[in-house]
């Protein structure tokens, strides 16, 4: 999000689902949809179906990899290497899109020299992907008519993962692939309504709508709507606030619909530091690991189905959310308990008697404040079935792709340029060694959630717990076999996980979830370098060794 | 795809099978065992999609390989095709289990399948112990028959026939005696004068040369002189009708294929022949090979296809050895390829085995059986001239019909259409089998009567008596002593209630056991239903079952509505020919014949 609101002002994807299906080449970059995001692979396979090619990056051969007409297996942590090759590549091969560079696009030539040293053999040793593959996607990507980019996690969960989204976002721009009809970049979302939670201002950074709170204008229209003086700085993101708690800075946090306790990186010293708060609070429909060390719980309700308002999806469409049950005995509607405390710290908001009256005055506001926002009545999403934004008028529709605006003739219309980012190859922050020779890549399975809090009370036919996916050829140079629990270590500590042998892996590369993490604290592995611009943790890249479980390591772990 | 597969594995003699027709395996990722150092082995790149996608018609021949070679298809087969095809092993799974010479179950390498369809059961078929049921195999002339099938490296097939208690069991122990030569089925060759059997047992079928001699590729040479266009209105002209049953206008199936702006267009020869009583076919593809793939490339190149499938049934031996045989020496002659006669044209023909499914003869099961599918009827429309094979239009055709485009072409159409009557126009093979003194394969032009047919085959078997004739194949119906007059044309038949579907005449004399005959055409189309609509599906079933309840002393008068109810579910709503047609016969048997009334 943070590298397509740099690059273009506006953190979202730039296509609607529909132009998946109407387009000539699907890239997925460190995205295995097929599991992660099935609603959007079907849209995928639509498109595959109507002739598009597939090329999938992913280290492993991922379900989403195994569809594709190529897969790159890229080592992990080599996005910008591979993503370099192949715009050098496009670039000596005259396939770049000279007259969109030249109109829409900012700083080509510090881009060129950039890539210049990525040829196609350095791209191989690299990142391990025969050159020939690496050529043919840049190929294939350059020379298409539309092509689509999409990635997820894999690209993010780096200690540089908005560099490596803008190397992505560099490769659309060198091939005019951004601002049209079936041409777009896509972050795929986990979350029905993770868009929804930034256009909605939930980032440090901007307000609804995106706008950046260092705009005094801004401030000065929401403080005026809120009665309240706007801070004119950059708030803390998730990685800076658990520093801030370290440093002694943040005695108090309020938790709204989040499990930190499980889903950060080196998990033993987020709890230690949540435990260590003068105060904590934890807004939720489960009582989580994180509820668990609060000292007020405040238990809120399903916003799918146990109150009104809006969610927005990964093609920015924002749809409205009716109030299906009550929720049980105890438990409130979100907006309610705000409201409430808004009152004791001061602040008597009143929008209404009913839920449905005060969920359409919020919103209401929310349009009076977020431009973006401003043609979306209650009124019009139901008639129209939701509207993706920008929406700024009440009357018309805006197309169903962003960034048209860099392809206008007129410069005015076409407004700031698109910068091309010079980013640097910058590998994972733990390279292996000989002490712990393996890569550990994490990520998630079809039928679970995160950290299973929300999908773990559900039985599925496909899961079977916590384990080290390693290949079958490590399976045999260690000499374990499936189902066999071993003990998987890396710099920070060590967990127990059965082995699980899975074709998808190469040798060298093993996998886990942390969907269970009673079961196996897989962030006990994982490494808290972080991204400075972003705040993600480098969920995808660890250094770890796999020992056998012998007699006497059995028993010191029975006493760990 | 994302597969899964279960733990089992191919053994290395099924590797080797499937290695024959897709070649080596060449990634990790598709089927390359993982665990030896390999140069091959890619760890950093796989190909998949459209490019494995494309070649999902390899399936069926591939199944094939491992079934001939191993004698049955194991799951780790399965799982390996699978990995090399990017196809879901159940969906392999369930298309081996559509084809009766497949196995999904371990058995002997060596399978003698005796026919115990109608002209064998009248011959007195008997099964021994070892040997399995088969449907008809198209030796109707030398019933009963049987077909030796020995997996193995070299898979071998051979016709037993006759075949009796004796040799069926020589058989079971790999031994079986020369076939007889293809003109013993045909009792008018050798005869230059006869347009369409005119070369059989006058050629050599093996060899081009010989057919060449014998005019052969005249037809083809003129065809490319005239141009599409004009090959198009000279099949026109002839009025030829098409000879797989439904007689369709070929001039007009034609017009429409050439005519469809999408390409590719494809051929298919559908000689997947399994009528039970039907041989035609067969005769020509074993007696006058060249003759099928001089006529298929005149059609591919008239209705603008560059790829023509031969869809030849499983259990034809000599027509596949002679066919293939045809098809390699046209090919290395230039004749088939990318240069047809040096004409620009391009034509390519492969010959596609079947596996033993009636069904695919329905024309447009063929192309799901091609596509690497079930072989199951699509719903039309569209139908196959505009989306056919592979989705594009394509031209079906039987191998009579084809054949016929050789005389239509040399002589010219309207020559052709002189022949026979005004709505039935040229010559038609018939095959004459049961209780006649020479059965065979007898060609004459359109007008001849049952009575002049059955006289031509020499009458009915010495010392006994005509009860009836089944005329069309078990999908067609009977004709009583009193309808021996009627012309055996198109026009003719129709107002008499009669059908001449593919050309059978299987004659019934008074010992004929005509409710053992009756319920064999009703097990027949229960086995051969493929399952996909209801009305077949499960009136096939019924209508067997009514007539066992009245073999075993039900009255016809308590099951007569429901039999014509069954028929009538099954003629209005099956979705393809073989469930329209399965009641034909039977109802034609009980009201007409009188049989079980």
């Amino acid at each position: 999000m943070v590298g397509l609101a740099t690059v273009f002002g506006a953190g979202g994807g730039t296509s609607s689902y529909a132009e998946i299906e109407d387009t000539d080449v699907i890239v997925l970059w460190g995205s295995n949809a097929r599991e992660a995001h099935p609603i959007f692979f079907h849209h995928v396979l639509k498109g595959v179906h109507n002739g598009a090619k597939l090329f999938v990056v992913d280290p492993r051969r991922s379900a989403s990899a195994q569809w594709a007409d190529l897969w790159l297996g890229n080592h992990v942590g080599t996005d910008i290497a591979l993503s370099h090759s192949i715009a050098r590549e496009i670039i000596h091969a005259g396939l770049a899109n000279t007259e969109f560079i030249e109109r829409s696009t900012s700083g080509f030539d510090e881009y060129c020299a950039a890539v210049e040293e990525w040829t196609l053999e350095r791209g191989e040793a690299v990142t391990g992907v025969p050159a020939e593959a690496i050529r043919e996607l840049a190929h294939a990507y350059a020379s298409a008519g539309r092509a689509q980019l999409c990635w997820t996690l894999g690209i993010t969960e780096h200690h540089n993962g908005v560099d490596n989204v803008l190397s992505l976002i560099n490769l659309s721009l060198l091939c005019g692939h951004v601002g049209r009809h079936g041409a777009g970049l896509n972050p795929l979302r986990g979350q029905n309504n993770v868009q929804g939670g930034g256009d909605m201002g939930a980032i440090p950074n901007r307000l609804a709508g995106f706008q950046d709170i260092l705009d005094p204008a801004v401030r000065e229209k929401f403080g005026t709507a809120w009665g309240a003086t706007i801070q004119d700085q950059y708030g803390w993101h998730l990685t800076q606030m658990f520093e801030a708690m370290e440093r002694g800075d943040m005695r108090a946090v309020y938790v709204i619909g989040e499990n930190p306790a499980q889903s950060e990186a080196d998990k033993e010293r987020s709890v230690h530091l949540l435990r260590n708060l003068d105060h904590l609070v934890v807004q939720d429909i489960f009582l989580t690991k994180t509820a668990e060390l609060a000292d007020v719980v405040l238990p809120g309700s399903a916003s799918w189905c146990e109150s009104e308002g809006t969610v927005t999806n990964s093609e920015r469409r924002v749809q409205r959310c009716r109030k299906a049950l009550d929720p049980p005995a105890g438990a409130r509607d979100d907006i309610q308990i705000i409201l409430d405390i808004c009152r004791r710290l001061g602040h008597e908001w009143h929008y209404g008697d009913t839920p449905l009256q005060v969920a359409e005055n919020v919103w209401n506001e929310v349009r009076s404040l977020s431009p973006m926002h401003a043609g979306m009545s209650y009124a019009r999403l139901e008639e129209l079935q939701g509207i993706q934004w920008p929406c700024p008028s009440n009357d018309t529709l805006e197309p169903s792709f962003l960034h048209g605006r860099l392809w206008a003739d007129d410069p005015a219309e076409r407004g700031r340029l698109a910068p091309f980012s010079p980013v640097v190859d910058d590998p994972p922050v733990e390279a292996t060694s000989p002490e712990f020779p393996l890569r550990l890549t994490t990520g998630r399975r079809l039928d679970s959630y995160n950290t299973g809090v929300q999908s773990g009370g559900y039985r599925s036919p496909l899961r079977w717990g916590e384990s080290v996916d390693v290949s079958p050829e490590d399976a045999r140079r260690l000499g374990v076999i499936d189902g066999e629990v071993v003990r998987v270590t890396s710099p920070r500590g060590f967990v127990e996980a059965p082995v699980r042998i899975d074709q998808v892996l190469r040798p060298g590369l093993v996998f886990m979830t942390f969907h269970f993490p009673g079961q196996v604290d897989t962030n006990v592995l994982t490494i808290d370098a972080t991204d400075p611009k972003s705040g993600t943790a480098e969920f995808k890249a660890a250094a770890v060794r796999i020992d056998r479980i012998t007699p006497e390591v059995a028993g010191a772990a029975a006493g760990h | 795809m994302d597969l899964k597969l279960s733990t089992h594995t191919a053994t290395d003699a099924e590797v080797a099978a499937i290695d024959t027709v897709l070649g080596p395996a060449d990634s990790s990722w598709h089927g390359l065992d993982r665990q030896v150092d390999d140069p091959r082995l890619d760890r950093h790149t796989a190909r998949g999609g459209h490019a494995l996608r494309d070649i999902r018609h390899r399936l069926l021949p591939t199944l094939h390989a491992v079934n001939d070679r191993v004698g049955w298809i194991s799951r780790g087969a399965i799982n390996h095709i699978a990995l090399r095809l990017d196809v879901a092993p159940a969906e392999i799974y369930g298309v081996a289990t559509f084809y009766g010479l497949f196995s999904t179950t371990e058995r002997a390498a060596r399978q003698v399948h005796v026919c115990v369809d109608l002209a064998c059961q009248l011959a007195g078929a008997t099964v021994p112990e070892g040997a399995h049921e088969s449907p008809c195999l198209g030796l109707c002339e030398r019933a009963p028959a049987a077909l030796l099938i020995d997996a193995g490296d070299t898979p071998t097939q051979a016709v037993i026939a006759p075949a009796t208690p004796v040799s069926v069991r020589a058989a079971l122990d790999g031994f079986v005696e020369a076939e007889a030569e293809v003109i013993a089925a045909t009792p008018q060759c050798p005869s230059p004068a006869l347009t369409l059997l005119g070369r059989v047992g006058v050629v050599d079928p093996t060899s081009l040369d010989s057919y060449r001699a014998h005019g052969g590729y005249a037809a083809l040479t003129k065809a490319l002189a005239m141009g599409p266009d004009a090959v198009v209105a000279e099949v026109n002209a002839s009025g030829l009708l098409g000879r797989g049953g439904a007689a369709f206008p070929a001039g007009r199936k034609w017009a429409a294929v050439a005519g469809q702006p999408a390409r590719p267009h494809y051929l298919v020869c559908n000689a997947d022949e399994s009528e039970p009583g039907t041989f035609k076919d067969r005769v020509i593809m074993e007696g006058d090979p060249f003759a099928l793939v001089e006529a298929i490339t005149i059609a591919g190149i008239a209705t603008g296809c560059e790829q023509g499938y031969l869809y030849l049934r499983g259990e034809y031996p000599r027509a596949k050895d002679h066919m293939r045989s045809a098809v390699a020496q046209a090919e290395a002659a230039g004749l088939l390829g990318d240069d047809v006669m040096g004409s620009g044209h391009a034509f390519h023909l492969e010959v596609f085995l079947g596996a033993g499914a009636y069904i695919c003869g329905e024309e447009t099961a063929i192309f799901n059986s091609i596509e690497g599918y079930r072989g199951e009827p699509r719903n039309k429309p569209p139908f196959p001239v505009e989306v056919g094979l592979f989705g594009k239009p394509t031209l079906v055709n039987n191998v009579e019909t084809l054949v016929n485009v050789l005389p239509i072409i040399v002589g010219g159409g309207d020559a052709y259409a002189a022949l026979g009557t005004s709505g039935s126009s040229g010559t038609k093979l018939f095959c004459l089998s049961g209780s006649v003194a020479r059965p065979g394969i007898y060609e004459v032009e359109f007008g001849a009567t049952l009575r002049e047919l059955i006289h031509l085959g020499g009458g009915v078997t010495p010392g006994r008596t005509l009860r009836a004739v089944l005329l069309g194949g078990a999908a067609g119906t009977f004709a009583t002593v009193d309808e021996l007059d009627v012309p055996l044309t198109f026009e003719d038949t129709r107002p008499a209630g009669l059908s001449l579907g593919s050309g059978v005449i299987m004659v019934l004399d008074d010992t004929a056991d005509l409710v053992a005959y009756v319920q064999r055409i009703a097990a027949f189309f229960r086995d051969e239903s493929c399952g996909q609509c209801v009305p077949c599906r499960v009136g096939t079933v019924r209508q067997e079952e009514l007539l066992h309840r009245l073999g075993a002393g039900s009255s016809i008068d308590d099951e007569r509505a429901l039999m014509l109810d069954i028929g009538r579910v099954m003629r209005d709503a099956s979705i393809c020919g073989l469930g329209q047609t399965a009641h034909n016969a039977i109802e034609s048997a009980i009201v007409k014949l009188g049989v079980l009334s």
